[in-house]
C-alpha cells in the first residue's frame, strides 16, 4: 500500500501491483476452481457431448460415434418417459403444499416464545439430518401390508372398515406414500429457512398491527405472510427442484411400481444408463430435464415477481 | 373524557422487577412526557398503557374505565414506534386506513378519514407510494397520521424522532406539538432526550431504575429539581455538583465553604442541617460568570477545554481537580489553560444532602407553574 502513496508511481507500477495482487487472488481460487470444474462443469459438459453420441457404459470394440439428435428424438417418442414426467409432475404437485405448508406452520409454532423451544426446535430439525435411505427403510416398515403400523392404526380408528390398504403396492396409493414419506424427511430445511424469515420480521410491526386491531389470524395474514414473500419464492424454487429429482425414494422403496406409477425422470435416467448401459441416451434424459426444471424455475420466478 | 390514571403500577419479568410501582394522573389534553436514561422502564411503561405488556401488578384507567385486561384496540389508544412500524407492503392509504379496514368501515368513510389526515400532515403527494420509497421524514409523518386516523383518546409516542437526523428532529418536534395544540388530544411521549421533554411537555415524568423521581413541569423541573439525579438530568449541559461544607445558618439559607474557601449563602431551608455538615452544591453551566462579582463566591480554576458554539462558549475548567463546565458569551476570548476565576451566585444554586435529596427552596420560582399558553 504505501508505494501507491508515493507521487511517483506511475502506470506501470500501478499495472504491477494489481497483476501481482490478481495473481494471489487466483492462486487462492484455485483449489475450489479445480474441484467446481471436476465435479460439476466437466461431467455437465461431458453428458452434453455424450448425449449427441452413442457411447456405452462398458467400451465396445466398434468407438462410439455421433449421432445428432437421434438420443432425444427417442426419449421423446418413449411413452415411458412421458410416464416418468408426469409422474413427477404429480408428485411436485402433491409435495410442494404439504412440504411448504408443514415448513411454514413449524416454523411459526417455534417462533414463538414458548418453553423448552429449542428442545421442539431440534426435534423438528431432526429428520432433515437423517438420510433418505434409513428413513425409507423405517417407513416401508410403518407402511408394511397388511400388519404395518399405519393400517393398524387405520384399521383400528374405523373399526375394522377401512383398510387394509398396501400403502406401496397399490397403484392409488403408491404416489401419496412417497409424497407423504418425502415430505416429512425434508421439511427440515424449508422449516429452518422460514424461521429465518419469520425472524427477519420487524416485532413492531406487530406490535402496530395489534393497536390497529387485528386478531391473530389477520395479523398472520397482513403481517407474516407479506414479510415472508422473499422467503416463499426461495422455498418454492427450492422444493420444485428438489421434488423434480425424485429418486432415492423410489429406488429403495418401489423401484417405479407399481405398473410404472411411481417411475421418474432420474430413475428412467438411471435405469437407462446403468442396467441398459445406454450412457448417450440416458446423457440426452438428463439435459431434457434440465431444461425442464430451469424453465420452471425461471417462470415461477417470474410469477411470483410480478404478483408483488 | 380522556384522563390516564396509573395506580400503583408494577411490572415484573419472571424474577426481574422493571416497574415498581408509578402512580401518575395524567389530564385530559395534557402533553405527557416520560424521561429517563435507557432502561430506566419508560418504553415498558407506555407498552403497559398501549396494552403491548401485561400489568403485573396496579390499575391503569383511560377516560375512567379500568383497561388492564382491555385489548390494545379497544383501548382508545394510537401508538406511533420508533421505527414507524409502517407495514412494508402496504401504500401511504393503506397503511394509514389499516386500522379502520379492520373495524369495517365503509370504505367511502376510511377514504375521507384518510384524505383528512394526509393534507394535515402534507402526505396528500405520497398517499399511493410504499413505505419504502419515503424519507425517513415521511415515513414518520406516515405512522403520526395513521395514529390520527383512528381518532384516539390518547396518543402514545415512542421515541419517534431518535431515528431522524438533527434538523428534521427539530422539525418534527414543532409539528407535533402544533398537533397537539390542534387535536386538543392527550399525548404520552417517551423520550431519552432531556430537549424534546423540555420542549414539548406540559408535564414530565423522570423515571429512574423503575421508579418516578420527579413529576412535574418543564421549568418546575429545571428551578426545583428533588434530588440530584433530576437536578442532573434536566438541562444541557449537564448541571455541576460541588462538595462544600456547611459554615452557617441563618434566615438567609444555609451558607457553606467551597473548595477554594470561598463562601456562598444558598436561600434554602436550613431544618436538618449542622453546620460542618459535607453536602453537595448544584449550579448550572449557564449560571456560573466568569470572573469575579461583588456578593459571590469564587472558584478558581484552569481552562481544560473551550467549545465555542457561535452564540455561546463553553469553558470546562479544571477546579481542584474537578472538571465544571461554564456557558459564557459567545465573544469570550478565554483560551485553552488560561486560569480564570469563577463567580457563584448562591442564589441560583441547589444543596443537595448526602442521600441526594434537595434542600428544600425557600421561594418558588415564579415560572415554575407556567403552563403553554400565558396565564389570562
Amino acid at each position: 500500500m504505501s508505494e501507491m502513496a508515493l507521487p511517483t508511481t506511475d502506470k506501470r507500477t500501478k499495472l504491477r501491483i494489481a497483476n501481482r495482487e490478481f495473481r494471489q487472488e487466483l492462486g487462492m481460487l484455485m483449489p475450489a476452481l479445480v474441484l467446481l470444474a471436476i465435479f460439476l462443469v466437466v461431467p455437465f459438459l461431458l453428458s452434453f457431448w455424450f448425449s449427441l453420441t452413442n457411447e456405452r457404459l462398458v467400451p465396445r470394440p466398434v468407438p462410439a460415434s455421433f449421432i445428432g439428435l437421434q438420443n432425444f428424438q427417442r426419449v421423446l417418442s418413449d411413452p415411458s418417459f412421458w410416464n416418468s414426467l408426469w409422474n413427477v409432475i404429480r408428485f411436485t404437485l402433491m409435495v410442494l403444499p404439504i412440504q411448504c405448508g408443514f415448513a411454514l406452520l413449524t416454523a411459526v409454532l417455534i417462533n414463538q416464545k414458548l418453553p423448552f423451544r429449542n428442545l421442539f426446535r431440534s426435534l423438528l430439525f431432526l429428520p432433515a439430518i437423517s438420510s433418505m435411505v434409513i428413513v425409507c427403510v423405517i417407513w416401508s416398515t410403518l407402511y408394511q401390508f397388511p400388519t404395518g403400523p399405519l393400517n393398524s392404526l387405520l384399521q383400528g380408528l374405523t373399526f375394522g372398515l377401512a383398510g387394509p390398504v398396501d400403502w406401496l403396492g397399490d397403484s392409488a396409493w403408491s404416489m401419496p406414500a412417497l409424497v407423504l414419506l418425502s415430505a416429512w424427511q425434508a421439511y427440515g430445511f424449508q422449516m429452518i429457512v422460514y424461521l429465518a424469515g419469520l425472524q427477519n420480521i420487524s416485532p413492531e410491526l406487530y406490535d402496530a398491527a395489534k393497536i390497529d386491531g387485528a386478531n391473530a389470524w389477520q395479523r398472520f395474514w397482513h403481517i407474516t405472510m407479506p414479510g415472508l414473500k422473499q422467503t416463499h419464492v426461495f422455498v418454492i424454487l427450492i422444493t420444485t427442484i428438489q421434488a423434480f429429482k425424485l429418486f432415492t425414494q423410489v429406488n429403495i422403496l418401489t423401484q417405479g411400481g407399481p405398473d410404472g406409477r411411481t417411475d421418474t425422470v432420474v430413475h428412467y435416467m438411471i435405469h437407462s444408463g446403468f442396467v441398459e448401459q445406454k450412457v448417450g441416451y440416458a446423457s440426452a434424459v438428463s439435459i431434457i430435464l434440465f431444461v425442464i426444471v430451469l424453465a420452471v424455475s425461471l417462470v415461477q420466478r417470474r410469477l411470483m415477481r410480478d404478483a408483488s | 373524557m380522556a384522563a390516564l390514571t396509573l395506580r400503583n403500577i408494577h411490572k415484573r419479568y419472571g424474577g426481574v422487577h422493571i416497574i415498581k410501582g408509578v402512580d401518575l394522573d395524567i389530564a385530559h389534553g395534557e402533553f405527557v412526557v416520560f424521561v429517563g436514561p435507557s432502561g430506566c422502564g419508560k418504553s415498558t411503561l407506555l407498552r403497559m398503557i398501549a396494552g403491548l405488556e401485561e400489568i403485573s401488578e396496579g390499575d391503569l384507567a383511560i377516560g375512567g374505565t379500568r383497561v388492564n385486561d382491555t385489548p390494545p384496540a379497544e383501548r382508545g389508544i394510537a401508538m406511533v414506534f420508533q421505527s414507524y412500524a409502517l407495514y412494508p407492503h402496504m401504500s401511504v392509504r393503506d397503511n394509514m386506513g389499516f386500522a379502520l379496514r379492520l373495524a369495517k368501515v365503509p370504505e367511502a368513510q376510511i377514504k375521507a378519514k384518510v384524505d383528512r389526515a394526509a393534507q394535515l400532515l402534507h402526505l396528500d403527494q405520497l398517499l399511493e407510494r410504499k413505505p419504502a420509497a419515503l424519507s425517513g421524514g415521511q415515513r414518520q409523518r406516515v405512522a403520526i397520521g395513521r395514529a390520527i386516523v383512528r381518532e384516539p383518546k390518547v396518543f402514545l409516542f415512542d421515541e419517534p424522532l431518535s431515528n431522524l437526523d438533527a434538523s428534521l428532529r427539530v422539525q418534527m418536534r414543532i409539528e407535533i406539538a402544533r398537533m397537539h395544540e390542534r387535536l386538543g388530544a392527550t399525548m404520552v411521549y417517551v423520550t431519552h432526550d432531556q430537549v424534546e421533554a423540555m420542549t414539548m411537555a406540559d408535564k414530565i415524568v423522570v423515571l429512574q431504575g423503575g421508579v418516578v423521581e420527579q413529576v412535574g413541569s418543564p421549568l418546575e423541573l429545571y428551578h426545583h429539581p428533588r434530588n440530584r439525579f433530576v437536578a442532573g438530568f434536566i438541562g444541557s449541559p449537564k448541571m455541576n455538583f460541588l462538595a462544600c461544607t456547611v459554615r452557617a445558618l441563618g434566615a438567609q439559607g444555609v451558607s457553606v465553604e467551597l473548595p477554594g474557601g470561598s463562601r456562598v449563602t444558598v436561600p434554602v431551608e436550613a431544618a436538618g442541617v449542622q453546620p460542618g455538615q459535607a453536602l453537595t452544591l448544584g449550579v448550572r453551566p449557564e449560571h456560573l460568570v466568569e470572573g469575579e462579582r461583588a456578593g459571590s463566591g469564587t472558584l478558581n480554576g484552569q481552562v481544560l477545554v473551550v467549545e465555542r458554539l457561535g452564540g455561546s462558549t463553553f469553558l470546562y475548567v479544571d477546579v481542584n481537580g474537578e472538571t465544571l463546565t461554564l456557558q459564557v458569551d459567545g465573544n469570550s476570548r478565554t483560551g485553552v489553560d488560561d486560569r480564570v476565576a469563577i463567580a457563584v451566585d448562591g442564589a441560583v444554586c441547589q444543596l443537595f444532602d448526602a442521600t441526594g435529596v434537595a434542600l428544600a427552596r425557600h421561594d418558588r420560582h415564579p415560572l415554575a407553574d407556567l403552563g403553554r399558553h400565558r396565564a389570562a
